[in-house]
């Protein structure tokens, strides 16, 4: 498959305008603004584009509940918070092609009658900070933001919010509470974003990478876009690999690319010719698959029928000697920081699974530690505000399922890790 | 508190005066051009204060209450809410380093002492010459340069202790 979404960033200085200009940047605003707004907005549905952030939800659909809500006043958010453990894709396109995030956005505020952008970008990332507001001093100063892009009357203003160091955040209600400057606690729904978001107006919320998928899907037409990759989930996808793997890195390949195709043609196999042993296929609160589900289809549904999530793509790949108690042990960590606190089961329940793991890495394991894990999980499962939580428990149960062995040996050792 | 020292926009940091700069001021007027309302501005006063003073306090709370005109409860709402925001200076250079998935896979336990018996402090600790801190972060999306940190606002991947030493070597 021809790159697309990376076709500009192993050019040198790509994110300078006059480089991106030069190949192809902004090309695509003249044919969207040829349509009317409805019509980028029908495109989009029609080449089934499911978002790139990690819930897969069918990015016209988003569009349309938007764009028919009335009112002049609407937001477009680009979710450039990446902060799914193992995630790395977007960082590729907000560092070496800003202008192919900007362009997506304009093409998008256009669609939905959105007048006013924000990119919420994650405060980790201070380089990607610096280079996406000389991108826009870069655009406005070209005409390619502000007021009459392009003489057609079409208005759109951009500009970075930076979060503060918080994996809620990621989730859309919560990251509308941070860009207001409160705390990034989650929102009831409804109302959905859609028709009360940010300072309660119409808001669409995309992640990076979808946001860049659009300047060339409406290049070439949904018709063309839904024939790349899997059928009910088309398009090209950035799989993000790390870990135990000989070439880790940012792969653009058409969706539904085998995770074997992933890991051995082009990661180079696992590293020192080791065996595979678990594999986490969208990030910290995917479900791990093992060596037996090589030949899934990396695709939104291909994933949920093999038990796990396609969420961001990000692939983590461990060898035979991992582990899989001290694995589970750091993403449990993870989200037990990470909890914003607000309800209740996600709050406690990741705490308390934080508890037992630490005992357990203190080589002070029980006998019924993996019965209270699981207890824990299903004290959590279902009850949650928002999808943290249910993330959080995805580690433990299928750590516990695919690798019992794992945690009956470590307990009974009384082994301690870091020791 | 008294009046005077909201007046002066003065910050109190361990018994140092340290008063607000004009353009620190500005930059806040600046930001708050961005959002339709003032309070969309809190994050970023905040990151203005964290960026020239290394680090927030009580004061700069107050400060940012006051000139934005949001509630003080609010602020230091927000303010604690996120990890990133800081209550005690870093030292000169901040090295944040990762210890989630990816790079733990990779040995970023080991990076992590090498880095407490190199520098002689635990995490959070500034050394005595005042050049380095540390923490531990949670993904700092360089998964593909795992083990990875960063020091300031630079980058460092494919961590060997040796190289950690020769980073540091070039961080005055």
């Amino acid at each position: 498959m021809e790159k697309m979404l990376l076709k500009r960033v192993d050019i040198p200085n790509s994110a300078d305008i006059d480089v991106a200009l030069k190949h192809g940047a902004y090309s695509t605003l003249a044919t969207a603004f040829g349509m009317r707004p409805v019509d980028v907005v029908n495109e989009v549905k029609r080449a089934t584009l499911r978002g790139r952030g990690g819930a897969g939800f069918p990015t016209g659909l988003k569009w349309e509940l938007c764009s028919r809500v009335p009112g002049q006043l609407k937001y477009l958010l680009c979710n450039a918070d990446e902060g799914e453990p193992g995630t790395f894709k977007d960082r590729f396109i907000l560092l070496q092609d800003p202008h192919l995030l900007i362009e997506g956005m304009v093409i998008s505020g256009y669609g939905i009658g959105a007048e006013r952008g924000y990119i919420y970008l994650r405060y980790e990332y201070p380089t990607a900070l610096g280079v996406l507001e000389k991108a826009i001093e870069q655009a406005y100063a070209k005409g390619y933001l502000g007021k009459n892009i392009l003489g057609k009357g079409v208005n759109f203003d951009l500009s970075v919010h930076r979060g503060a160091g918080a994996y809620i955040c990621g989730e859309e209600t919560a990251l509308i509470e941070s860009l207001e400057g409160k705390r990034g606690q989650p929102r009831i729904r409804p109302p959905f974003p859609a028709s009360q978001g940010a300072w309660r107006k119409p808001t669409v919320i995309n992640n990076v990478e979808t946001l860049s998928n659009i300047p060339y899907l409406i290049a070439m037409g949904a018709d063309a876009y839904a024939k790349i990759g899997e059928e009910t989930s088309p398009g090209p996808k950035l799989y993000g690999v790390s870990g135990m793997v000989n070439k880790p890195g940012v792969y653009e390949l058409p969706m539904g690319t085998t995770l074997r195709e992933i890991i051995f043609t082009h990661c180079g196999g696992v590293r020192g010719g080791k065996k595979l042993k678990a594999v986490i296929p969208g990030g910290a609160s995917t479900p791990m698959l093992t060596e037996q589900h090589l030949d899934v289809k990396m695709d939104f549904n291909s994933l949920v029928a093999a038990g796990s999530m396609l969420g961001s793509g990000a692939v983590m790949v461990m060898d035979e000697t991992v582990n899989m108690v001290q694995a589970t042990s750091t993403l449990v960590r993870f989200f037990a920081h990470e909890s914003c606190g607000k309800c209740t089961p996600c709050r406690e329940g990741t705490s308390w699974l934080y508890q037992v793991y630490k005992r357990l890495m203190h080589g002070e394991g029980r006998p019924d530690d993996i019965d209270l894990l699981l207890y824990i999980c299903e004290t959590v499962k279902g009850k949650c505000f928002c999808p943290l939580g249910e993330g959080a428990i995805q580690p433990v149960l299928s750590s516990i399922k695919h690798f019992r062995g794992d945690y009956e040996e470590w307990i009974k050792s009384g082994k301690a890790a870091h020791a | 508190m008294s009046d005077s020292h909201e007046e002066a926009h003065f910050c109190h940091t361990a018994g140092d005066k340290i008063m607000f700069s004009d353009s620190v001021l500005q930059a806040i007027r600046n930001v708050q051009k961005r959002y339709p309302d003032s309070q969309g501005a809190v994050l970023p006063a905040l990151h203005i204060i964290q960026k020239e003073y290394g680090h927030l306090t009580y004061e700069a709370m107050r400060f940012v209450s006051q000139q934005l005109r949001v509630s003080e409860s609010d602020v230091f709402g927000a303010a604690t809410f996120y990890s990133l925001y800081r209550w005690k200076n870093p030292g000169r250079h901040l090295i944040q380093i990762c210890h989630n998935l990816s790079c733990s896979l990779l040995g970023a336990e080991t990076m992590i002492k090498h880095l407490e018996t190199k520098l002689g402090v635990c995490e959070g600790e500034v050394t005595k010459d005042g050049r380095f801190s540390f923490i531990r972060m949670e993904c700092i999306g360089r998964c593909d340069g795992a083990p990875a940190m960063l020091v300031g606002d630079d980058y460092h991947g494919n961590l060997t202790p040796e190289k950690i030493d020769a980073i540091l070597a070039t961080y005055e």
